[in-house]
This record gives structure tokens, sequence and C-alpha cells, in this order.
């Protein structure tokens, strides 16, 4: 499997659902 | 200092760090490798790279010091933010993925691209497996930087609640 940081729109996708994990922990189980 | 001093350079030194290191991500990767097929990588390897490291290193250091100043300040608290207590744990996240990234430039980026740039030496084995590492510290940096932004902006805005 590619590495998806080894282009930049896998970077940022990669980003984004990073934001979502983290977004759904901040509000299911932090808040 | 007033808070709002902090806060304005915080968000300055900021945008300083992540504009370079979308400079580095979106410009100068594709660039070099550009250059290098036609020969002309050398003034950027020698002019542009080393001022736009130096600025991307020491902003770093600028964002995280009044970052911290602002938690503090602002009566979020430093240890409330990084132990995500309450209110602060959205802040927190960000503080956390910002502080990474702070690791990422000093003792990831920074130390092989001086092998890449020349700066110290290195053979050309060495100088491969560095480059390598600093792209994907940097790669790292801009994914990190997606909800670490948000996760910055949210104190002041709340967390939404989508779902």
């Amino acid at each position: 499997m590619k590495n998806p940081l080894d282009t930049l729109w896998g970077t940022i996708i990669s980003g984004l659902i990073l934001l979502v994990i983290l977004y759904v922990i901040a509000t299911k189980f932090l808040h | 200092m007033e808070l709002i001093l902090d806060r304005w350079l915080h968000i300055w030194a900021g945008v300083t760090w992540v504009g370079l290191l979308y400079y580095f991500n979106a410009v100068q990767v594709q660039g070099l490798a550009a250059a290098r097929a036609d020969g002309t990588n050398a003034g950027i390897t020698k002019h542009i790279a080393p001022r736009a490291l130096l600025w991307f290193r020491w902003a770093a250091i600028v964002t995280w010091i009044t970052g911290a100043i602002y938690l503090e300040r602002a009566g979020i608290g430093f240890v409330n933010a990084f132990l995500l207590r309450g209110g602060a744990a959205p802040i927190g996240i960000g503080a956390w993925l910002g502080t990474i990234m702070l690791f990422n430039v000093w003792f990831l980026i920074w130390p092989n691209q001086k092998k890449v740039l020349g700066i110290v030496p290195a053979d050309d084995a060495a100088k491969a497996k560095a480059a390598r590492v600093a792209f994907l510290a940097s790669r790292t940096n801009t994914m990190l930087s997606i909800p670490m932004l948000f996760f910055m902006i949210v104190n002041a805005h709340g967390l939404p609640r989508i779902f």
C-alpha cells in the first residue's frame, strides 16, 4: 500500500480524517 | 504581557510557521524535483531552503511559547489543556498537536535537513535517508496542521455539535 503522505492530496485527506476522529473523541468522550 | 499582544504574536508566528510549512509541502518539494531534473537545484538548496528553514524553526518556537502563555493568561490553564480537562480539552487537543509539530520541526526536520543541505557532513546514503525522514516529518506536520488549526479556533467559537 502506498503511503498517503507521499502525495499532497493524500496528506490533506489524512488530515481531514484525523480531524473527524479527534472531533468524535472530543465530543463523545472529553466534553 | 497584555493578552491581546500575546495572542497577536501567537497568530503572527503561527502564520509564519504554518505558511512556510505549506510552502515546503506545496511548492518547494515539487519545485526541487523539477529543478533537479534540469540541474538548477543548487540555488534553491544553497540560498532559499536554509533561509526558509531559519524562519520556520524559530517561528515554531515563538508560536509554542506565546501559545503556552496564552493558555495561562486566558484562564484556561496550561496543565488543564494538556491533561484535556473539561472545557480546556478541545484547545488541549490543538496544543498537543502543535507540540508534536514543534518536536518534529526541531528533532526530525531540522537535523535531517542539515544533512540534506550539506550544513553537516553526510554521505549520499545518509543524505537520501535524511531526506526521506525530513519529508515524512514535514508531511506529517501538514496533516496534523489541519485538525490543529480547527482545535485552536474552537476555543473562541465552541465545539460544533454535528452528530
